[in-house]
């Protein structure tokens, strides 16, 4: 665990050495021209993550952490997006390569499991073609090798009989089944990378449960690194060992997951924690929404792009978030949780405002730990 | 989806008598005396009654149908007054089963009529429909393919213009230039496709081509938005995402999906052609369906309107029926029942 600690300074790694993090995102940026102006979806985006870990990217609607994940996939090659910075995959900056070579990588090393499988898989072709499809664009087998791989899969994420359901359409699968199809379709070439965009947000509940223990499963068996982008924090919780917390296309704390959600240290991250329910906790605990909406990315607010939200700014003196943006950089807990906040001591906020209001009993039992 | 088919072809059928007792009625709110188109313009009051009951025209409305509706399953002789048949028994006129009526303006069986015209306009039709199908949906996709740029500017800008422009101007056009000024293409001529069928293909290009441009230039702009809000799909996404090739999203899942409007679209508008083009034909002197079902209403034919309304309808209902029993082989998501 310790090894998945944060590296913001991390040098891109050369040729893909063994010890080397699988994947380096430097100061990424991903900004669209629009007739109205660019819009900055992402904007200095830097993370690791290394094979067999599994990094949260948590944030908004618009907060731009699909649009990155999109970008370590090459989907913007041949876009009118702008790139830069650095996306280091297993030694390959592949913001640096061709459309071609792009595409040879994109399913094979790294792969993506899209939210909303009924829309993301396509409505007139059986499941089984298109894993079969998957899989026969980056290996040279017979379609009837790739017929008995694509079954295996099928069987491996949990579809009963898959040799019959192989042949059916996506919309004869339940919406379980539907995802479940989808992950068996990331995995079918044993990428060293998946991207999991929002993998559970149309699901049902007891049915997101399953998926996340099988996508965990999975890693496991494949080694593989995984990219989970939610907005729910619990899936956070349950699945990652890092998190990225993301706002206005910036990165504004990041860190170990249990540090992250033990003693965040950033306004917008206590925002999302108080806005997640708990089901066994106190009912006279509050849900309280962030108030306001997520900023205009073509227009961002000045310093701080969370400020016009933020309800401590005024513990910040002077006018420094509305004037200055912060750097993200490490707070009081030690040089692997960083955060983007010119609060100066956030933790002794959290403990004494936010954390009565959002789970009262937890602060008795913390402060009957203390004493 | 066999029940399903018989149930189709039965309500189609019933909308069939029921288009046919709904043109009878509105034949006779148009004219009180249509007879007077068929007796001429020098005609006396005893000439006038005498067409009226050769043409049956003096019998009530619904009656007529029902001799229609007869003859049609029966079969029936013409004229229909008994006294008039055995007065001049040379000129009675068997109409076998299935028979339409008869035109007393070309003094011919409808179904005559209409056998000879069809094939006319079928030919135009189809030959149409093949050139507006390849041209549109070709330079749709290259228009979408190329958004913004040059290329769909000129594309989707040309096709506006064919839009524009009406089908007798692009029609004189083509004729005057194309075949007459530069002697490219003989002149329009309709010949059996079984005794040439190069003349058969020279002699319809030029009116398929004014026929096909109107209609090419809607489903250009139609298949360019279909295949642009098809690549915005998350199904696409899904598929660039697995490494495809950018022939394989366009050409396999892009198109596969924009096959469906576009089948529905093109069977409708294909059948509507079948029944005639009216100006084209003009045009060119084409004298199939189009021109024929002009002259019957300008000359007040019941028989022969009554006649091709039908013909008219039965493409339109046959079309419907295969294209929703073909969007059941396309999407597999449909279920007839």
């Amino acid at each position: 665990m310790s090894s998945s600690t944060a590296q913001l300074s991390a040098e891109p790694a050369q040729g893909g050495q063994p010890g080397d993090p699988l994947l380096v995102v430097k100061d990424l940026r991903v900004h669209f021209p629009t007739a109205d102006g660019v819009v900055k979806a992402v904007d200095g985006l830097s993370y690791t993550l290394e094979r067999g870990k599994t990094l949260g990217i948590v944030g908004e609607s618009g907060s731009g952490k699909s649009v990155s994940s999109s970008a370590i996939m090459g989907l913007f090659h041949g876009s009118n997006a702008q790139l830069s910075g650095q996306i280091v995959l297993d030694g390959t900056d592949i913001l640096t390569l061709r459309e071609d070579e792009m595409r040879r990588l994109r399913g094979r090393d790294v792969a993506m499991i899209f939210q909303d499988p009924l829309s993301a898989l396509h409505p007139y072709f059986t499941v089984g073609s298109q894993i079969i499809e998957a899989y026969r664009v980056h290996q040279s087998v017979s379609k009837k090798v790739a017929r008995r791989r694509a079954i295996d899969l099928l069987d491996r994420v949990g579809i009963p009989q898959p040799d019959r359901r192989v042949d059916d359409y996506p919309h004869q699968f339940s919406g379980g089944m539907r995802q479940r199809a989808m992950i068996a379709m990331g995995l079918v070439n044993d990428p060293s990378m998946l991207i999991a965009d929002e993998p559970t947000t149309a699901l049902d509940v007891t049915v997101q449960a399953q998926i996340l223990d099988l996508l965990q499963d999975l890693q496991r068996e494949f080694n593989s690194a995984v990219i989970i982008i939610t907005h729910d924090l619990g899936v956070v919780a349950e699945m990652t060992d890092d998190t990225l917390v993301m706002y206005g296309g910036r990165a504004v704390e990041y860190g170990k997951t249990s540090e992250i959600l033990t003693h965040p240290e950033m306004p917008y991250t206590w925002g999302l924690l108080s806005s997640v329910p708990e089901v066994t906790g106190d009912t006279s605990a509050k849900l309280i929404p962030i108030p306001g909406s997520p900023p205009s990315l073509l227009n961002p607010p000045s310093g701080c792009h969370f400020h016009p939200r933020c309800a401590f700014r005024d513990k910040v003196p002077g006018d420094l978030c509305r004037t200055t943006t912060p750097e993200l950089a490490p707070g009081g807990r030690g040089s692997s949780h960083l955060k983007r906040c010119h609060l100066a001591d956030p933790e002794s906020i959290y403990q004494t405002e936010v954390l009565p209001e959002i789970a009262p009993d937890l602060v008795d039992l913390l402060a009957e730990e203390n004493t | 989806m066999f029940a399903y088919t018989i149930r189709r072809v039965i309500s189609g059928i019933l909308l069939l008598v029921v288009m046919s007792v709904v043109t009878f009625y509105l034949f006779y709110a148009s004219s009180s005396t249509p007879e007077r188109f068929a007796c001429g313009p020098k005609c006396t009051p005893t000439q006038l009654d005498t067409t009226k009951r050769a043409l049956g025209y003096d019998e009530p409305t619904i009656v007529q149908w029902g001799k229609f509706a007869k003859g049609f399953v029966a079969g029936r002789e013409f004229p229909d007054d008994e006294k008039l048949r055995k007065a001049a028994p040379e000129q009675v006129v068997e109409c076998p089963r299935g028979c339409l009526g008869y035109s007393y303006g070309y003094s011919k069986p409808v179904n005559t009529l209409i056998k000879d015209k069809l094939p006319i306009s079928v030919s135009l039709a189809i030959s149409a429909f093949v050139i507006w199908i390849a041209g549109g949906v070709l330079l749709g996709i290259t228009a979408a393919l190329f958004k913004g740029r040059l290329i769909d500017k000129a594309i989707v800008g040309l096709s506006l213009l064919a839009f524009a422009f009406p089908t007798f101007f692009i029609g004189l056009l083509l004729l005057k230039f194309v075949a007459i000024r530069w002697g490219i293409v003989e002149l329009p001529k309709y010949s059996d496709f079984t005794d040439n069928p190069f003349l058969w293909v020279s002699g319809l290009i030029l009116p398929a081509i004014t026929l096909a441009l109107v209609y090419m230039a809607g489903y250009i702009r139609m298949t360019r938005a279909f295949v642009l809000e098809t690549m915005s799909e998350d199904y696409i996404r899904t598929a660039r995402a697995k490494g495809l090739t950018r022939r394989v999203v366009i050409g396999k899942h892009t198109l596969r999906a924009v096959l469906t409007p576009l089948v529905t679209l093109s069977g409708l508008d294909l059948a509507g052609l079948l029944g005639g083009a009216i100006i084209t034909e003009t045009v060119f002197n084409f004298n199939g369906v189009g021109k024929l079902s002009f002259t019957a209403v300008q000359r007040y034919d019941l028989p022969l309107i009554v006649g091709i309304v039908l013909l008219l309808a039965s493409f339109v209902i046959v079309a419907n029926i295969v294209v929703d029993l073909l969007y059941a082989v396309i999407d597999p998501r449909v279920r007839l029942g």
